[in-house]
This record gives structure tokens, sequence and C-alpha cells, in this order.
């Protein structure tokens, strides 16, 4: 479903992704694992065209998006979810539902307003507040919620894990097995295997922007030694 | 007690034009971050077209009608002007915007004086709406109560807008984070253009609407421009409940200022802006400004290097070509360049400000003329030696300068610069309604340097060595120990704290330094013309700095002294024509749209692309870019 060829991307003059490939086929979700600055979020960025990758091809869906402005990107059926939410503070709960609002798409799962406030009960007492009012779990959950408006086919997911009690990460893992079970794909970024393991079916593991890893979560548990250079504890 | 009331009701009828323009301000700022300088010229246009669809249409239904008409007319007009000039720019640094806005108020100027003349245009009247209402016995205009009810109206329907449908949603939404609301799917180009086009109805809706109480003349965009800053900025950029509180609160204070203190409306504005301010900083229901949310700070610089010694000989025999002038020019060269000599001081002092302290002013006329009065008025009222008001003038001006920049470094970006605005526009009115001391519009004249000066090649020597002298210590400070901290100070307040820079007196005394330089190129105007006008503090002065450093470069150290060669050069070609401020405007355009690093930046960037040590970064890089 997505390619990702040869990728190569920058911050000015720092050379953060290095020729990485990977691809996430269909229905799958695929955990994207590196340590601290290893260029995750940049990925999910460069795949979004937030970040204009400098070289390289990224198909989605048979299409190179390189190069396209991130709102055709979205409109294609790719959702984003930010690592650090931007969430939009001064609107409420169902105004920033309603900014990710885009019409139902072939292919994917169609979410209404309330269908989301089933998945995430929390939000539903909230709706009418606005997004600074909101605890970080909560403001995690209504990103999430925001770009599920969009009904993506394929969603990005940068560390929802992230500073989110225990429990609401429990939820968040449950949240994602029923993306998967609707049809969707996943690209999940994380530091460390805990929450990817539950919910993982592929792993790809970068280093300094460099793919190091690339293959199925059974395998990765089967050789620790990967893990160990690779990953956080 | 009655007239009281009355004058309440004329000052919220008043408030009228000055909200629907600042509403539009204020939106456009808020989603695009642009401060759309052009807004004034806007309203202009509203005002006119407004009048010539009046003219053309009779009655009741024609004179609603045609202020409707106008208002959709600028707003197509605003279209226009979002796709042609303000798309190329939205990624740049908020300079490059505003100098593209002053080009569209250049090219609108003269297109008004091109199609409806010179003359001052009286507005119709409104029909059915002749005569006045008695309120408690006072007259009040009929046509003054109508504004007074439907701006209300006017206003809750901006704000049902804003709030209960999705375009406002989303208007709302991108104010916070453009980025993410185009990471959603929404098209950010299109929003933009929807949001300078409703601005810009609302601009040109206040110019027609005001027509039967102001009419229409070609000095509107710039009258307008002044209070309705001070509205957006009181009201808090990008609010319009902000927007609609301040326009009443300065309309309301201008009728009883007109009333009781009439020498004094001007002043009176920006000291309430000015408290308002010191109290609420981002304004009364404005959010926080962060540098930089917006992607807006540009790409990182290269940084400076001492003059190699082939630059080092370039400038030694351009300087030696310029000690030489009179021996080969003739007396016209003489008194160009040595204009162009004080322009460049005074645009390097702004260079320096802004290019290294990364303090956009947009208020830097206020030591340049402020420098050239002090001179003035000490000849004029102490008869003091020229020679000595020579040098008082630049510690005046340094001396305005700490007072201001004490007030306005509590700000930072937008805020900032609109508050270095405001202090200029309060001396400039100060100047201009204080006539008993400073001649107001008649300026200062018979100001001339001493004797031994009294001579164009001596007096162009004269400015030659403090033009060159002034230039090079600026130069020097940059590259000393003093110039790193300003430079630290610039790009991470907090880091350069850390490492024990106090940021806020290092950025004072840079300001400080400014002005002075400022202030210094003022005085050498002042006895090289033997007279000074109020013009002189005015906006347009201010602005005519920004461009030449805009145009020179802003992240080049020789960016201020080129760029001012290069703009008083065409100007001297230019004003020679009827239409020089079209030609200028559109030259100032294009130099934004396409050569945005400025004269000496795209001399430089041409130079690494295709010179030598030519890496695969900088391709990349540039390739982004395009
Ligand atoms: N806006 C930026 N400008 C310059 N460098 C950046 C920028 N954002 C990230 N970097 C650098 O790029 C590298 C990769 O960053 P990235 O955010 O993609 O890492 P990450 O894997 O998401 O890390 P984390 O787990 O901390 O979120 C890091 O070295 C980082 O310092
Ligand atoms: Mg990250």
């Amino acid at each position: 479903m997505l390619e990702v060829e040869g990728v190569n991307s920058f911050y000015g003059k720092a050379h953060v992704l290095r020729d990485l490939s990977f691809e996430a086929p269909r229905g799958h979700v695929v955990a994207l694992l590196g340590r601290n600055g290893a260029g995750k979020s940049t990925t999910m960025k460069s795949i979004m065209q937030l970040v204009r990758p400098a070289s390289g091809r990224i198909v989605f869906q048979g299409t190179d998006i390189v190069g396209l402005p991130a709102h055709k990107v979205a409109k294609m059926g790719l959702g984003y979810v930010p690592e650090d939410r931007r969430v939009f503070t001064d609107l409420t709960v169902s105004e920033n539902l309603l900014v990710g609002r885009q019409p139902p798409r072939d292919g994917a799962p169609t979410w209404t307003e309330d269908m989301l406030f089933d998945l995430f009960p929390n939000l539903a007492e909230r709706r009418g507040n606005r997004g600074k009012a909101l605890s970080g779990g909560e403001q995690q959950m209504l990103t999430i919620a925001r770009t599920l408006m969009g009904n993506p086919s394929f969603i990005l997911l940068d560390e929802p894990s992230e500073g989110v009690a225990p429990v609401i990460v429990e939820q968040m893992a449950q949240v994602i097995a029923q993306l998967k079970s609707e049809g969707l794909t996943v690209l999940l970024s994380e530091q460390n295997l805990h929450f990817a393991q539950a919910v993982a079916d592929l792993v790809v593991i970068i280093e300094s922007g460099v793919q190091v890893y690339h293959g199925t979560l059974a395998d990765l548990q089967a050789h620790p030694e990967i893990r160990d250079a690779y990953l956080a504890a | 007690m009655e007239f009281f009331v009355a004058q309440i009701l004329t000052g919220l009828a008043n408030a009228s034009s000055l909200f629907l323009v600042a509403c539009g301000l204020s939106l456009i700022f808020g989603v695009t971050r642009i401060v759309n300088f052009a807004h004034g010229s806007l309203y202009m246009l509203g005002a006119y077209i407004g009048l010539t669809l009046m003219e053309a249409l009779p009655g009741h239904f024609g004179f609603w009608g045609s202020i409707l008409l106008a208002g959709i007319a600028v707003g197509l007009i605003g279209v226009v002007i979002e796709m042609l000039v303000l798309r190329p720019v939205y990624r740049a640094p908020e300079l490059f915007q505003l100098v593209a806005t002053f080009g569209v108020i250049l090219v609108i100027q003269d297109l008004a004086l091109l199609i409806w003349g010179p003359e001052d245009q009286l507005g119709p009247r409104a029909p059915g709406l002749r005569g006045v209402f008695r309120i408690m016995g006072e007259p009040i205009p009929k046509y003054d109560i109508v504004l007074l009810i439907i701006t209300p109206f006017i206003a809750l329907a901006l704000w049902w807008m804003m709030t209960r449908t999705r375009l406002g949603v989303l208007v709302r939404a991108a104010t916070q984070d453009r980025e993410m609301v185009g990471a959603l799917g929404v098209n950010q180009a299109w929003l933009f253009t929807g949001v300078f086009a409703l601005g810009s109805a609302l601009a040109g809706l206040g110019g027609a609407l005001q027509l039967p109480k102001g009419g229409a003349d070609l000095l509107m965009d710039f009258t307008i421009l002044t209070p309705v800053f001070v509205v957006v900025v009181i009201g808090g950029m990008g609010s319009l409940p902000g927007a609609y509180l301040a326009a009443i609160i300065i309309s309301v204070l201008n009728v009883f200022g007109v009333t009781y203190i009439p020498q004094s409306t001007l002043v009176l504005m920006f000291i309430v802006m000015i408290v308002v301010l010191m109290i609420r900083p981002y304004g009364l229901f404005g959010r926080e400004e962060v540098a930089g949310e917006h992607g807006q700070v540009g790409e990182p610089e290269e940084p400076i290097k001492p003059a190699s010694a082939k630059v080092r000989a370039i400038v030694a025999a351009g300087l030696a070509m310029l000690a030489l002038l009179p021996l080969y020019g003739g007396n016209f060269a003489l008194v160009l360049t040595t204009d162009i000599l004080i322009f460049c001081l005074f645009a390097a002092s702004l260079h320096f400000l802004l290019g290294l302290g990364g303090m956009v002013s947009f208020g830097h006329a206020a030591y340049y003329g402020g420098g050239a009065y002090v001179a003035a008025l000490l000849v004029t009222w102490t008869e003091t030696p020229m020679e000595l008001a020579f040098l008082l003038a630049p510690l005046g001006a340094g001396l305005i300068a700490i007072v201001v920049g004490w007030v306005c470094l509590r700000l930072t970006g937008v805020y900032f610069a609109m508050l270095t605005l405001a202090f200029a526009q309060l001396l400039w009115s100060l100047v201009w309604q204080w006539q008993e001391v400073t001649g107001g519009d008649d300026g200062q004249v018979n100001i001339w340097p001493a004797d031994w000066l009294n001579d164009n090649t001596v007096y162009f020597y004269f400015a030659l060595i403090f033009s060159v002298g002034g230039i090079l210590t600026l130069r020097h400070l940059a590259h000393s120990p003093f110039g790193y901290a300003l430079r630290a100070a610039r790009d991470s307040k907090r880091q350069a704290e850390a490492t024990g820079i106090d940021t806020r007196r290092v950025q004072l005394l840079a300001f400080t330094f400014a002005g002075f330089m400022g202030g210094l190129a003022g005085a050498l105007f002042v006895f090289s013309k033997g007279s000074v006008f109020p013009n002189e503090l005015e906006i347009v002065r201010s602005f005519d700095a920004l461009i030449v450093v805009f145009l020179g470069g802003v992240k080049t150290l020789a960016g201020g002294v080129v760029g001012a060669g290069f703009f008083k050069g065409v100007e001297d070609v230019l004003t020679r024509f009827e239409y020089w401020r079209l030609v200028m405007g559109l030259l100032i355009i294009f130099v934004v749209v396409v050569a945005p690093e400025g004269i000496v930046g795209s001399l430089r960037r041409a130079w690494r692309r295709f010179g030598p040590g030519h890496s695969q970064a900088d391709t990349a890089t540039e390739e982004r870019r395009t």
C-alpha cells in the first residue's frame, strides 16, 4: 500500500534520512522503531510531505506522492497524527473534529462524530470543552479522532503512547487493533518494543536515519540482540 | 449630559468603518500571518469604487447596492493581490511580506490617481437620510444613527460566521496552526485566498460606508492605516471582539479629544495604545506570539566572515573613487551622492538593528527625523552653533531610542514592530501638531551649516567622512564581542541568557546605538538641505529604509549600503516621471517575488551555485526551495 524507496531528507544542511526504504502492506500494522532522534518523526513528516524529501520515491496506492502539497496527500487517504498532538487549543472538541472532516472514501471505513465518541468515551463527555482544557491523554485521543474524521485508509501514528497514562496506552492498543480490523493500514512509531509488541505485525527499525531492520515482529522477537543493539530498553 | 451622550453616539458611528477595516486586517493577519500594510489602500479603493457606482446607480437601492458591490469588487481585487503578490512570500520572513505589501500601496496610489484624478471627492448623501435626529435635544446626523445600528449586526454576522460555519472554524484553526490544517486535508492556499478576499471586502465595505461622512481622496490609505493598526494592536491581532471594542474606544476617545484637547488627538490614540500594551502586551484579546511559530524564521544563515582581501580591495577602490568625485563629477553628482551617502548611513543603522539584532523596527524614521529635528530646533530656538547642534543631534536621537527601546523591548515579533511604528507616529504627530515649537507643517527652515561647510564640495567630504565612519563603526561592532552577543540574543534568547548574556541590555544598547546612527544621518541630512519637514518622520520614510535593507539583503553586511545606493539611484531616475510610484511599486514586487534574497544575497547565491565549492547539500536545499 505504501512504499518508501531510497528517501533522503534534510533539515537545512543536516542530512536526517539516508536512503530510507521500507514498505507497509495493506491491512497491516507496521511499527517504526528507533531511539530518540533516530528520524521516526522525520519519516512520518516526509511521507506527509511536511518535510520535502530531497530525493527518493514514496509510492502510495501506486502514485508517487513526493512533491505534492500536504493537503493533497491527506486527500488521497493518508491520515497523520503528529507526535506533539497539535490540538487546536482554542477550538472545542467538536470543532476540532469538524476541521478534520472529509467526505467518505472508497475502500476506507467512514467515521462520524458519534462513532468516534463511542470509540473514545472520554471525549464524548468533553465535546463542548476547548482543546486547552483537555488532559494529555484526552488530547492524544482527540488528535486520533480528528484524523479519523478524514476517513483515511492509512494512518500514521507518531508515538501515540508517549506521555500518557498506562490505562490510556491500553485503550490506545485496543483502538489500533480495532482500526486494523476495520481494514486500515497503520504505521506506528515508537521508541521501544513494549507498546508495539501488542499491536504490530511488521517492524522497521531505523538508526540515525538508516534502516537497520525490516521484518516480522516474530522474527525480531527471535533475535533479541537486534533489539538490544538498536532500541531503548 | 446631553452633549456627552451625543459625543458618544458620534464616536460609535465613526467606529463603524474603523471596525470593518480593522477586522479585515485582523482576520488576514490571524490566518496568513501577514501584516497587510496595503489594507488602507483597499479601503481607499472601496471608497472610490463605491463613489463611481453611486453615480451610476440611483436611489435607495443604488446607494446601498453600491456599498455592497464596492465591498465585493475590493474582495476580488484582494484575490488578485493575494494570488500574484503574497502567495510567493508566505513562507518568507516578515520583512519580505511587508515590503511586498508596500509595493502594492505604491501601485494602488498611482492607479487611483490615474483613474479618479487628484481632486478630493465629496461623498453623496445617503438617500432619505439627509437630516438629523434630535436625541435629547442634540442633533445627530441620521446617517450616523443608521451606521451605529448596523455595525453591531455586521459584527454579529461575522461572529456567527467565525463560530458557526465550517469555514469560520477552519479560519480559527488555521490562525493557530495552519500546517496542521493542511495535513488534515484542507487546501491552505484557497483558505488563505478566501480569508484575504473576505478581509479585503471588509476594508472595501468600510471605505464605501464612510462616503457620506468623509468622501474619497488619495491620502485615505495612509490616514486610515494608523488608527487601524492601533485598533488591531489594542484589540489583539487576530481577535474580532478585540477589534470591535478597540474601534469603539479609539473613535469615542477621538471625538472627545477633538472637543477638549484638539491639539493632541493623534497623540492621544498612541498613548492609549502604549498604555494598553504595557499592561497587556498582546492586546486586550490577543494571544502570545512565539517567534518562528509559523515557520517564518527563514533559512539558517551563513556565518559572517571578516572581509577577504579581495573584498577589501574592492571597497578601498570604491572609496577612492568616491573621494575623487569632486574632480570628475559635476555639482549635481555631488549633491546626489551626498544624499546617497546619508541614506546609506540611515539604512545601515536599520540594517544593524534588523539583520544583526533581529529587531524589526517599523519606525526607524523616528531617529532619522528625530535627529534632524533636534539639530534644527537647537539652531532655531537656542542659536546653537551648527557644529554643536550637529553633535547633539545623534545624542538626542539616541536618547529617544533608549526610551522607545526600553518600552518596546518588552515585546517581540509583530507587536514589537507595531509598537516601534506607534512611537514613530507619536513623534510625527507631536511635531505635526505642536506648531508653536516645531513649525508643524511648515517645518524648520534656514538650518544652514557653518560657513566653512557651506559649499557643496566641502559638505560632500563632511558627509563622506561621517557616513563612511558611521558605517565602518557599525561593521566593526558587528565583528566585536558585542555583535556576537547581539546575534546570540537574536538566534536564541534562552541559550544566550544561559551563557550569561543579559539579552535585554544588549538589545537595548543595540537599539540605542542604531537610533544614534540614524540621528547622525538625520543631522547630516538637515544641514545638507537647510530645512526639515514632518515627512522625514513619516511611515513612508521608515518604509524607505526597510525597503532599502530588504533590497540589499537582510543577511549580508553590505546589504544596507548596496540597497541604499540602488534605491536612491532608481528613485532619482523614476521621480522624474509622473507615475513613478507605479513603476517603483511594480519593481519592488518584482524583486520580492523573483530575487527575495536581495541584491547582495542573490549575487552571492549565484556565485555559490555556479562558482567553485558547490556541494550536494546546497543542491538539495536549493531544489527543495524551488
Ligand atoms: N526542525 C528541525 N530542524 C533541524 N533538525 C531537526 C528538526 N527536527 C528534527 N531534527 C533532527 O533530526 C533528527 C531526527 O529527528 P526526529 O524528530 O525525526 O527523531 P525521532 O526519531 O522522531 O525522535 P523522538 O523519538 O525523540 O521523537 C534529530 O537529530 C533531530 O535533532
Ligand atoms: Mg519523534
